[in-house]
């Protein structure tokens, strides 16, 4: 069967590591069409995607919106800016009224941790959380996931750094989730302002999964993955580190500091790319890099997901 | 249209066998060399693309037999209809997808199809409209091991294996070495 049992993909910490290898396992097979001359099957053709994006983004919603067209689904974007929101409309009532339009799937990113499960719980439509507030962001996890799979043949065993603001990001949030589900032990590294409370409690399986450090240096000693998270300085009030120019000193990836990691560490990051800050350019455009292999996947990887939920239901209202 | 689900295994008696080890071999010896007779060539190697997965074996099978026969060596492609199939979310197992692998471009070139089984002519359908996303062959050819009749499209074969009278109730199973079984064409019978 699927090997898929859900109608929604809401974040990493609900699924099981059979699940997350099924959907790795159909992006890997979805890859090959991004490289055909006519990059279209006509899997989804009928099925229409709503990509509702009230937080800004460019690099996911593209995504996934190139992962519906490739999948011949009709994909509809609706901005922050451009949406009722903005002429007071709650987001239920603006997802009631897309509801009433039939989509298939609704791609949901929100400022609002939980706001993608208060409409799985109500929509009709299959709901993908494209980032809730500092919760989840599912997908990245799952592309990441991939990511590494490829370079490294394996994920269970390897030792991955995550480094930079934590505090704000869903984007380690759901790698820590999907990582410790795989296998991984999980290393995080950031200023103490930067970090969140419980993130050693956090992972699946045996305590010490997950270790936190104060400092970059100590985490990078011997690990096979480096993610380094952009500093989001949207999100930062200038409390929490004095400057940019002090956080790259003692927390940027640099050429030095890498040749910690294994010779064979690969180093990642989920963009948009601060230069200089959290990663230096030589290290960004380094061999070492995949950071243009982690984009690839994203669109195969959004595919698979696209095709279990859009397929799920016709599939079990068939049976 | 409502789907067909295969049946479970449990449920298909065998009924007869229709081509045992040395009659597989036998019948593809024959295809091949039909292939070469009556598929042109002009100048190109044929270009021999199986239906996964067993209409791809087959389509290895027949790539090396006509090497063996003197001609020039084949080109071999392969082509997954998963994501093209028109019952894709009505209610069968989410199917195994496998690649799609055309080592060259298939524009201008005569392509012939390999398949297992021809039946309703729907994977045919299907395994036609990914060809058409990879380019424009000069013309297409199918080739079956076996026609079990019952066709659902109009779709006949060029060259053909085995033709055998089914029945609704009825099916054909291809079993292959490359799938650890020993090669054996088999009509089978679902239970009452």
């Amino acid at each position: 069967m699927s090997g898929f049992p859900h109608r929604h993909l809401l974040g990493m910490e609900s699924l099981t590591a059979a699940e997350i290898t099924t959907i790795l396992d159909l992006g890997e097979r979805f890859l090959e069409i991004n490289e055909r001359p006519i990059k279209k099957v006509p899997t989804l053709r009928g099925k229409t995607v709503i990509n509702l994006f009230l937080e800004p983004s460019t690099r996911t919603r593209t995504s996934f919106e190139i992962a519906a067209k490739r999948l011949s689904a009709d994909s509809v974007n609706i901005s922050g800016s451009a949406s009722s929101t903005v002429k007071g409309e709650t987001l239920l009532d603006t997802a009631r009224n897309l509801d009433a339009m039939a989509p298939d799937v609704v791609v949901v990113r929100h400022a609002q941790a939980g706001a993608a499960e208060m409409l799985a719980a109500r929509l009709k439509a299959g709901v993908v959380n494209a980032g809730d507030g500092a919760h989840e962001h599912p997908t990245q996890a799952l592309l990441d996931c991939s990511t590494i799979r490829a370079h490294k043949g394996r994920i269970d065993g390897l030792d991955v750094v995550i480094c930079g603001d934590i505090r704000h990001s869903r984007v380690a949030r759901s790698a820590i989730w999907a990582l410790t589900k795989l296998g991984a032990r999980v290393r995080i590294a950031a200023p103490r302002t930067l970090l969140a409370p419980g993130l050693d409690e956090m992972g699946s399986g045996a305590a010490g999964n997950v270790s936190v450090h104060d400092r970059l240096e100590p985490a990078l000693e011997g690990a096979d993955v480096v993610m380094m998270l952009r500093i989001q300085k949207e999100r930062i009030g200038g409390a929490l580190f004095p400057n940019t120019r002090e956080y790259a000193r003692y927390f940027g990836l640099s050429q030095r500091r890498l040749a910690l990691a294994k010779p064979d560490a690969i180093v990642m990051h989920p963009g948009p790319l601060n230069r200089g800050i959290e990663i230096s350019p030589e290290v960004a455009d380094g061999s070492h890099a995949v950071i243009l292999d982690q984009v690839a996947r994203g669109v195969a990887i959004r595919m698979a997901v696209l095709y279990l939920l859009a397929g799920g239901e016709a599939a079990a209202s068939a049976e | 249209m409502t789907p067909r689900t295969p049946p479970p295994d449990s449920d298909l008696a065998e009924r007869r066998e229709l081509l045992d080890a040395a009659g597989v071999a036998r019948t593809l010896r024959r295809m091949a060399l039909e292939i070469a007779e009556r598929v042109p060539q002009e100048g190109a190697p044929l270009y021999l693309v199986g239906v996964r997965t067993g209409g791809a074996f087959l389509a290895q099978r027949l790539c090396t037999l006509l090497a063996e026969a003197g001609e020039a060596k084949p080109l071999l492609g392969a082509v997954d209809i998963s994501l093209y199939r028109d019952d894709v979310f009505r209610g069968l197992p989410k199917p195994e997808i496998g690649p799609t692998d055309l080592p060259e471009p298939i524009d201008g070139r005569t392509v012939v199809l390999v398949d297992d089984v021809l039946f309703t002519g729907r994977t045919v359908r299907a395994a036609m409209d990914v060809l058409a996303d990879y380019g424009r062959p000069r013309a297409v050819k199918l080739a079956a091991l076996v026609d079990r009749g019952r066709r659902e499209l109009p779709i006949q074969p060029d060259i053909v294996g085995v033709t055998v009278e089914t029945t609704a109730r009825e099916s054909v199973r291809v079993m292959l070495a490359e799938r650890g079984e020993a090669d054996r064409v088999v009509l089978r019978e679902r239970r009452a």
